[in-house]
């Protein structure tokens, strides 16, 4: 009935798009992500029971300009992030004298498939945790450094290498056991109307995916690229970043990166994009 | 400087418009009769020249957010949220427009993406600039009608 209702809608704005709108499209793209001659896919079947039939990557909604970049990782700038994270990766910090590296003797490589399974639960906290929680714990635990900020460059560039480890596996998180209760948070944060616009993420990101929202390409809001390089920001940011710009928009009050809601929220929207490919680091407009 | 002080409220007095202007209902006292609102908020006509700005600006109406508007075709990428509004008016009466835009969940249902833009009682923690806000004063909604009623094709 939607896809009835949104294609007819369409052919009717045709004539207006084309002149009003010189980047309308009504739907994501039918473009291939083929990067360093490797396909990436971004688009999958949505689960059975789930929100959506077909996921779409964000990367299909984009301008061809801006799928360019990250077609090519000689283009993509987020790669100057990845060249610093590398470095950042032996440089010893902390009381106990050690860098990643020396414990991570494998190199980066070893987080394969860690980035795709983002968020997990832990034990030890009781709660979920993500990668800039692994990542800090390891800087406070192991070498007895200070954490970076959730937002920091350091922050921002070693998740963005972590994540690449895992670049074309499917995202894949549990949401059973004792992730259960997040999930189900995280949903109610996702269909909850919140600020002076009164809106939920759904609104946009599922019923209205595909449509202009003035000058911006709605997407499925899926999460599997991040940290983006975002050519808004002219640099690397975080999902709750993201999370809270939309908020911000809608004129609610965000919640604070790295809370409770933004993890569960992280968890739930992971979720719904299961079964796409990490494109970490993607770029987006 | 004195002198200046003294004379300021007689200079106001002189400048306030000399036609009382009934006072705008409130927002919590809005009537709606079956879906429809048929008196202005204001109780005087809106001013359509005025109405098209709030319309089109982006911290006011922001229509162009969701709305195609061909009237508004000097402002590049109209969205395509929610339906055309070229002709609207031929589709819509007055009192029909004034509750949309007032509390778009009342005639179109809760589902409805569209913001509410005369209502206080909107979604969860709003930021607290604008708590206890409507999204337009009673004044900019009573003009985009007016504009809107221009919009007939």
């Amino acid at each position: 009935m939607k896809r009835v209702k949104k294609a007819m809608f369409a052919s009717g704005l045709l004539a207006f798009t084309l002149t009003l709108n010189p980047a309308a499209q009504a739907d994501p793209d039918d473009d291939t992500l083929v990067i360093d001659g490797v396909e990436v896919i971004t688009s999958a079947k949505g689960k059975e029971d789930g929100p959506l039939d077909e996921l779409y990557s964000g990367w299909r909604f984009r301008s061809d300009e801006t799928q360019s970049f990250q077609a090519d990782d000689f283009e993509n700038p987020a790669f100057v992030a990845i060249d610093q994270a590398l470095e950042q990766f032996e440089v010893v910090e902390g009381a106990a004298g050690k860098a990643c590296a020396s414990c991570h003797e494998g190199g980066p490589e070893e987080f394969e498939g860690l980035r795709a399974a983002l968020p997990r639960w832990n034990a030890d906290t009781g709660k979920p945790e993500t990668i800039q929680h692994i990542i800090n714990e390891c800087r406070t635990e192991r070498m007895q450094a200070e954490p970076w900020k959730w937002e920091a460059n350091e922050m921002l560039n070693m998740t963005a290498l972590v994540g690449l480890q895992s670049r074309g596996m499917p995202v894949d998180v549990q949401t059973d056991g004792e992730m259960s209760p997040w999930y189900e948070k995280g949903k109610e944060l996702y269909y909850t109307r919140v600020g002076q616009l009164d809106m939920s993420c759904a609104n946009c990101h599922e019923d209205n995916y595909g449509n202009m929202i003035r000058a911006d390409h709605l997407s499925q809001g899926q999460t599997n690229g991040f940290p983006v390089y975002r050519l808004k920001w002219a640099g690397l940011g975080s999902i709750h970043r993201r999370f809270k710009g939309c908020m911000s928009n809608i004129r609610a009050k965000p919640y604070k990166r790295g809370s409770d809601e933004f993890v569960a929220l992280e968890l739930y929207v992971a979720s719904r994009g299961e079964g796409l490919a990490v494109e970490t680091p993607a770029v987006r407009n | 400087m004195s002198l200046k002080t003294n004379f300021l409220p007689a200079l106001l007095l002189a400048v306030m418009p000399t036609v009382a202007m009934a006072e705008a209902v409130a927002p919590d006292d809005v009537v709606f009769e079956d879906d429809v609102i048929v008196a202005s908020l204001t109780g005087a006509d809106g001013n359509a020249v005025n109405g098209r700005k709030v319309f089109a600006n982006r911290k006011q109406g922001n229509c162009l957010a969701c709305h195609i508007n061909a009237d508004l075709k000097e402002q590049l990428f109209h969205g395509e949220v929610g339906p055309p509004l070229d002709g609207v008016a031929d589709r819509w009466e007055e009192p029909e427009l004034r509750a949309i835009i007032v509390n778009s969940k009342i005639v179109l249902g809760d589902e409805t993406i569209m913001p509410s833009f005369y209502r206080l009682k909107n979604g969860a923690r709003t930021a607290e600039k604008f708590q206890g806000k409507t999204i337009l004063s009673a004044e900019q909604v009573e003009d985009v009608i007016a504009y809107l009623r221009t919009l007939k094709e």
